[in-house]
């Protein structure tokens, strides 16, 4: 099976994100492959251990982001596909859904694409279903558990009230959720194998597409208002007493 | 001078962090209180590969350079000591001295089950009577057709009671001129008849590994077990302490960024006198020295691993690494409690854990003192490095990864 797993690079969830004149910074902070989408390299390699077949990390992004793409590698993908154009400008998720279905088609036979559940920049989640509109194939979302079985995927979806197991025919876009199992490290010869891949790149030429115009537009970046907090320390003489004094002031701020 | 990272490098030091930081830092105050080795530790660095980093893939290894094996240890320390005890051990004193010295059939043998991380080794030099002095051990081996027959102990072994294998020096003529040429040195399998291990309890630091000591009672060990001839017991210690010492420096040098990390975190949150303590200029200088010393402490031991990937002697530049890293690693640990004030006397907080496990760095793999006679010997000329019979191989990557 010839499993795509679409990932993107994003600050590191430790960097300081700051907002000045509409832009975000992070500093000097490290840019990783976004960590939704390492689980969907592992639910992909599942598959591909499951199945057979080969799993091709796709990513759209800035030269920089072959880094993430190395990383998938090094987790034990076998090929890396970015999908770059200096005409790029600022892509929403619509016109990056556009893109990755203008290159899925190229990378040809493809029976799933598996995303993260969400980026951990702009945190839409809504790539994942425009992708599968744009590519016409069914959605399978919040997987937790993937069974490939004739040509068909079947997939546990996890929620906090509970499961649901779903099934389409493929090809399928699958986006996965946490339960799908930690992400492996990736090993030292994939490492050795990542360090030296030469990732090609593919431009709008090469999709035969423009660039997207974007349909939702950024009017403007804030940062969160600072938080204005006092801090009082309740006493009293026993914790019961002190539970009480808590409690009362819970319900007259009306927290509770 | 390229003082670059590649990207395998870079990728290598993610890998190490990740593993500790997800896997060993969030249990790693529980087992230390315990005392207790922290029990996923060796198992997992043996399945990840960790600690068969360095050698070629046809010895079982993992195919990396030997600057990846400082890098890895670095980050296995920022997160605590034992795990990059195991490293100094099994990696440096055991796996890379069979490496250095072992014939073809020995590394087939013994490294390939060792660099994979189905077997576990450790070093055993220090006896209860003796430790800095190695050309005074009394562990005895003596000759009986093709075995020798090893009599003796040794304390302070750290693995003693987890490895398979122990590199062991003893002393196969009694009678030698110079007492340091009477020994040999031998790869035991702690599993044969005669040996006894156990762990030592009470230990300053370093709770959460094992430390302990190793007895012989008429052990028979094969001839075929013999590293190198005999007689040459000595320069193959001193050899492997090169390789052990390296793991030691660049550990110490994560276990300085640790002691930095804790203390700039808690500087930029403790307010006194109506600032942060971060403001005040006398806590900003203790965190100015931790960045310092470990700028000095990692540049000095990744010049260590440039020298072993060119298979060039590195005694004298490792000992320098090693006493500048181990002697910051405890002055920044030390600091990072004063920081911290009352709380960095507490286990609560990570200050207390690293001071205590950077002191017996200053101790094991040659203390402070003996590193100094070493650095003062290479500069009034009482010491050089003479080739050796077998030099620890340059890093050949096609070789590495055939
Ligand atoms: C946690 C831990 C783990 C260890 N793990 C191992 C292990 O895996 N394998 C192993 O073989 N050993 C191990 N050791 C033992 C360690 O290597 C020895 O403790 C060390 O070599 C020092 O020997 P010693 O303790 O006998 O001290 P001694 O040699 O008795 O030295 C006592 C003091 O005298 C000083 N001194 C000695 N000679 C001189 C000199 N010529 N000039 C000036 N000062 C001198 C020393 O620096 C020290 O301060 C470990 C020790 C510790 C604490």
């Amino acid at each position: 099976m010839k499993i795509i797993v679409c990932i993107k690079q994003v600050p590191d969830s430790e960097a300081k994100v700051v907002a000045a004149d509409g832009k975000a910074s992070w500093g000097d902070a490290p840019l990783v492959i976004n960590p939704f989408d390492e689980y969907a390299v592992e639910g992909a390699l599942q598959q591909k251990e499951a199945q057979g077949g080969e799993v091709i990390a796709l990513c759209l992004g800035p030269e920089t982001a072959k880094e993430a793409l190395k990383h998938a590698l090094a987790m034990g993908s076998d090929s890396a596909i970015l999908v770059s154009d200096p005409a790029l400008g600022a892509v929403d998720s619509q016109g990056a859904a556009k893109l990755l279905a203008a290159a899925i088609p190229k990378i040809g036979g493809v029976e799933m694409v598996v995303f993260g559940r969400q980026t951990l920049d702009d945190g839409t989640g809504l790539t994942i279903a425009q992708t599968a509109r744009v590519l016409g194939w069914p959605l399978l979302s919040f997987a937790g558990a993937i069974k490939v079985d004739g040509g068909k995927a079947t997939v546990e979806r996890v929620f906090e009230e509970g499961k649901q197991t779903i099934s389409a025919s493929l090809p399928a876009v699958v986006s996965v959720v946490q339960s799908i199992g930690e992400p492996r490290y990736p090993s030292f010869m994939g490492i050795r194998k990542a360090s030296k891949a030469v990732i090609p790149q593919w431009s709008l030429a090469d999709l035969g597409v423009t660039a997207p115009t974007p349909v939702v537009t950024r009017a403007a970046l804030d940062n969160p208002p600072s938080r204005d907090v006092t801090c009082e320390i309740i006493t009293g003489e026993t914790p019961a007493q002190i539970a009480e004094a808590l409690a009362e002031k819970i319900l007259a701020e009306k927290v509770l | 001078m390229d003082f670059s990272l590649s990207t395998e490098h870079e990728m290598t030091q993610k890998m190490v962090r990740d593993f500790a930081q997800k896997e060993i830092a969030p249990v790693i105050k529980e087992y230390d209180r315990k005392q207790e080795p922290v029990p996923t530790s060796l198992k997992r660095m043996g399945e990840l590969g960790i600690l068969g980093l360095c050698f070629p893939v046809r010895y079982g290894g993992q195919g990396m350079d030997y600057v990846s094996l400082g890098l890895a240890c670095e980050e296995l320390e920022a997160v605590d000591t034992h795990l990059r005890v195991a490293m100094s051990v099994h990696t440096g004193l055991c796996s890379m001295t069979l490496f250095q010295w072992g014939t073809e059939e020995q590394k087939e043998k013994f490294l390939t089950e060792l660099a994979s991380g189905k077997k576990l080794g450790c070093g055993a030099f220090t006896e209860p009577g003796c430790g800095s002095d190695v050309s005074a051990v009394q562990t005895s081996a003596k000759r009986d057709g093709d075995f020798y027959i090893l009599n003796g102990e040794k304390m302070w072994i750290s693995l003693a009671s987890k490895a398979d294998y122990a590199m062991v020096v003893a002393r196969t003529n009694p009678d030698a001129k110079k007492p340091s040429a009477g020994l040999s040195s031998f790869l035991v399998d702690l599993h044969s008849e005669g040996v006894k291990t156990g762990d030592l309890h009470g230990k300053l630091g370093v709770r959460a590994g094992s430390t302990g000591w190793i007895s012989f009672s008429d052990v028979k060990v094969p001839v075929a077990n013999r590293i190198g001839e005999e007689g040459e017991g000595f320069k193959i210690t001193m050899a492997g302490f090169d390789h052990g010492r390296y793991t030691v420096a660049s550990g110490a040098t994560g276990l300085i960024r640790a002691s930095r990390d804790v203390s700039v975190k808690y500087a930029l949150e403790r307010r006194t006198f109506g600032k942060m303590i971060g403001e005040h200029q006398l806590v900003q200088q203790k965190i100015a020295q931790m960045m310092q010393d470990y700028e000095i402490a990692r540049m000095l031991y990744l010049k260590v691993g440039w020298l072993k990937n060119m298979g060039e002697r590195s005694t004298l530049a490792t000992s320098y690494a090693k006493k500048f890293a181990t002697e910051a690693s405890f002055n920044a640990a030390n600091e990072a409690i004063q920081i911290h004030g009352a709380y960095g006397f507490s286990d609560e907080y990570d200050a207390e854990r690293y001071l205590r496990n950077s002191k017996g760095a200053v101790i094991y793999e040659g203390s402070s003192e003996i590193q100094t006679l070493i650095q003062a010997g290479y500069a009034l000329g009482f010491r050089e490095d003479k080739p050796l019979r077998c030099e620890l191989p340059a890093y050949d990557e096609a070789f590495w990864n055939e």
